[in-house]
């Protein structure tokens, strides 16, 4: 291991993610933010899949994964451990998942480590589908998304609800810190990384990370796609403290949502539809005025 | 100290002994009492652990996979729904070779919802990769939860350990039962000390993605190291029994066997009822035996086949029901022995359905006349046929 | 008998990557970097180093060629070019 990148990074090379994941490139962010004092627990799902098939592993910290829905009680355990023998205080714990992992399957679990207060960083890392799988619709797909299991068609534009408000949900619990993050400003995310580790109890944080397989765009277009979404008011970055919204990143001249639609096949059969354009429309305009984006 | 105790006392007094550092369990009649009484040790500055009110069974099992993984000696209890809600844990938990200890007080599963005793719990989660252990008193509950930890955390063994009892006959009846000192317990079991662990000095990875190519093997690594509990269960057994004078940890007790013409095969608690039956029998000249299995789980064949070679007549009771085959303790015998035995199945006492002095009596009738399968012994043949009817 | 699917850290270097680059590979031409060491921080793969001007570099090994380091460069002072077999084994 004489490589350079081999030494600085605390997940690495040689992992299996497609080119231009935009998963892959927030996960290192993420546990290089943390640093080589984290133990990182995972769900079921790309990153999993991608980072640790044996004999192998991506990551340079201590981490478990089990299973689909139970990222954030397994991190309970290894916190609990942790308080247990005195060693909290030195190190971060890191409960990582999917969308699905969080916002569908793994709710419940989150939720418990949320209610029960243990210090844990969850993140999120929404790709907005269940990618591992094949690209099927999951809580946190947005609104006429067309995917594997709301596919487009003649009586149907696609995933016909909106996404499920998980920084809110999260926030809810009246927990230290619920974020959005994005891949989109990427440096956005080791600070609020940095931020959630500093302070003690559960925090959350996701991060909109494109998937150019699912949304069937350019691997070279991962962050592009992502600066879209924010900008269009479509992904609002958002700090919530104690349950109170804190923070919001300003759109002061929002793009129209084809803008960002545009790029991708998932909502390609949106562009001749001008009535399912208008209701996406709807939703950045709802989500600029709601976060008060201006 | 010998101590007239609630079974759920009992047990927890003796997860205490064995200081746990995590335990996180979720509540279900009849477990409540178990993890009601650690809940108070903690409290009360009795037990230094930390405990995990946590929302689910599924979060129960795996937040002690966690901190198991961290490092640090967890127990859980459930039963029934619970257990079968951690169903998907309890794999990954054999699988990612943590020796969490569980206590399952054994219940009937829905539908029809039940609280009451049977064993089809753990029944049904057999094939997953824990040893288990099935307690007949609460004295031997107290002492298969101690010396199966000493096995679960052999460097060589690092699989988790379940013991079964039943509900609300053992968790909920008052027995006299000697809980053993701490010093001793100290002495038995030392502190857990694993070979691998979540640690940021040694960042390992657990839990990895297992292609085809290492899959199998790690199911036959699992495989052959129950095998080899086999020849621990009565080493650690006599160990056990040289320090507290009781030998519960064996793979199966052989009651009365050595000359009896027809032996019963049972596990847990009607064991008791048993051999009471085998005593009054045999005061009538009858040549009844019991064999007692202990170790289900790893599944102890050449003691079963050496202690049942001298019985001409064999009755299994099942608590339990593979339900479009046989009682599952049945199969498994029937498998072992020869075709000229005359091997019975007996499926009884489900969902808290007594099973009698009467019943046993019937069930050694029918195993001295016929061959059974998957005989239901003491239906009430009203409520099948008239009550169900209602539609 | 024992044993345990458990993985040593960074274990995945096994794994050469770079054999999955099809049609374009990133060339940095090294003239007008500003050191902002956006390429290295975003990267994917994690196979970019580089601490000073015009330094930085790409680990070919690792590299799948998918261009966002190209698009992240403020200067444009990294190019998207026809993949060469040849130049991958030089570094």
């Amino acid at each position: 291991m004489n490589k350079e990148h081999f030494q600085e990074n605390c997940y690495v090379s040689g992992h299996t993610a497609c080119a231009g994941c935009g998963q892959s490139m927030a996960v290192r962010i993420v546990i290089n933010a943390a640093g080589e004092n984290t133990i990182a627990s995972n769900a079921t799902g790309c990153l999993e899949v991608f980072s640790s098939k044996a004999p192998e592993s991506a990551f340079g910290v201590p981490w478990i994964h089990s299973l689909f829905e139970n990222s954030a009680a397994v991190a309970s355990g290894v916190e609990t451990a942790l308080v247990h023998q005195g060693k909290k205080e030195n190190i971060n714990i890191i409960a990582q998942a999917g969308d699905g992992g969080t916002a569908d399957i793994g709710l419940q679990a989150l939720s418990g480590m949320l209610e029960r207060g243990h210090d844990i960083l969850f993140v999120c890392y929404d790709n907005e589908a269940y990618m591992n799988t094949g690209i099927q619709r999951s809580g946190s797909t947005p609104f006429n998304a067309s995917t594997t299991t709301s596919p487009a068609g003649k009586q149907s534009t696609g995933n016909p609800r909106p996404k499920k408000p998980m920084v809110e949900i999260c926030a809810a619990h009246h927990i230290p810190y619920s974020a959005t993050s994005s891949v989109a400003n990427p440096k956005d995310i080791e600070i609020k990384v940095k931020k959630a580790l500093k302070i003690k109890g559960p925090k959350y944080l996701q991060i909109h990370v494109p998937c150019p397989l699912g949304w069937r765009i350019d691997s070279s277009q991962t962050i592009e796609v992502a600066k879209l979404a924010v900008n269009t008011g479509l992904y609002p970055l958002v700090e919530y403290e104690y349950g109170r919204l804190t923070k919001t990143r300003k759109i002061s001249s929002p793009k129209p949502v084809s803008e960002y639609l545009k790029t991708q096949g998932r909502f390609r059969h949106l562009l001749k539809d001008q009535e399912a354009l208008a209701a996406v429309q709807k939703v950045a305009d709802k989500n600029i005025d709601y976060y008060g984006l201006k | 100290m010998k101590k007239f105790l609630e079974g759920s006392f009992a047990m927890a007094q003796a997860a205490k002994l064995c200081r746990p550092g995590v335990i996180a369990a979720y509540p279900i009649t009849p477990q409540t009492h178990i993890v009601e009484n650690l809940a108070q040790f903690i409290a009360d500055g009795k037990l230094d652990a930390k405990s995990v009110n946590v929302e689910s069974e599924h979060s129960a099992a795996s937040c002690v996979l966690g901190s198991q993984a961290a490092g640090v000696r967890s127990f859980t209890c459930s039963s029934s729904q619970g257990l079968i809600l951690m169903s998907e844990v309890l794999f990954c938990i054999a699988g990612m070779r943590l020796p969490v200890m569980l206590v399952c007080a054994n219940r009937a599963l829905s539908a029809p919802i039940n609280i009451w005793n049977d064993q089809q719990d753990s029944i049904a989660v057999r094939d997953a990769g824990w040893m288990q252990f099935y307690a007949e008193n609460n004295q031997e509950a107290v002492d298969l939860i101690i010396a199966s930890h000493k096995i679960a955390e052999n460097s060589k063994v690092m699989l988790p350990a379940m013991v079964c009892v039943d509900g609300f006959i053992l968790t909920h009846g008052m027995e006299v039962v000697d809980i053993p000192d701490q010093k001793d317990v100290d002495n038995f079991l030392p502190s857990y000390n694993p070979p691998y662990k979540l640690d940021p000095e040694n960042p390992m990875s657990f839990g990895l993605l297992g292609t085809p190519d290492v899959y199998q093997e790690t199911r036959y690594a699992i495989q052959k190291t129950l095998e080899d509990v086999l020849g621990m269960v009565p080493k650690v057994g006599k160990e056990y029994k040289d320090k507290f004078g009781r030998d519960s940890l064996r793979l199966v007790e052989e009651y009365k066997t050595s000359d009896a013409e027809t032996v019963l095969v049972a596990m847990g608690s009607v064991c008791g009822t048993i051999k009471d039956i085998v005593d009054t029998e045999r005061e009538k000249g009858k040549k009844i035996g019991l064999l007692k299995i202990v170790s289900y789980r790893p599944f102890p064949k050449e003691a079963i086949i050496k202690a049942l070679k001298p019985a001409k007549n064999i009755g299994v009771v099942d608590k339990d029901i593979s339900l479009g085959s046989d009682g599952a303790l049945y199969s498994e015998i029937n498998s072992l022995l020869p075709s000229d035995k005359k091997v019975s199945g007996f499926v009884a006492g489900l969902g808290g359905r007594d099973i009698k002095p009467t019943t046993v009596k019937e069930i050694i009738e029918l195993t001295e006349k016929e061959q059974n399968s998957c005989k239901f012994v003491d239906l009430n043949k009203d409520i099948l046929w008239e009550k169900f009817k209602t539609i | 008998m024992f044993s345990i699917l458990a993985a040593k850290p960074k274990s995945s270097q096994r794994n050469k990557t770079g054999s999955w680059r099809s049609t374009k590979m990133p060339r940095f031409n090294g003239k007008e970097c500003i050191n902002c060491g956006l390429c290295k921080f975003i990267c994917p793969e994690g196979c970019i180093v580089g601490k000073e001007k015009n330094q930085y570099s790409v680990d070919f090994d690792y590299c799948k060629g998918c261009g966002l380091c190209a698009y992240i460069c403020p200067k444009n002072d990294i190019e998207m070019v026809e993949n060469k077999q040849e130049e991958n084994k030089e570094k």
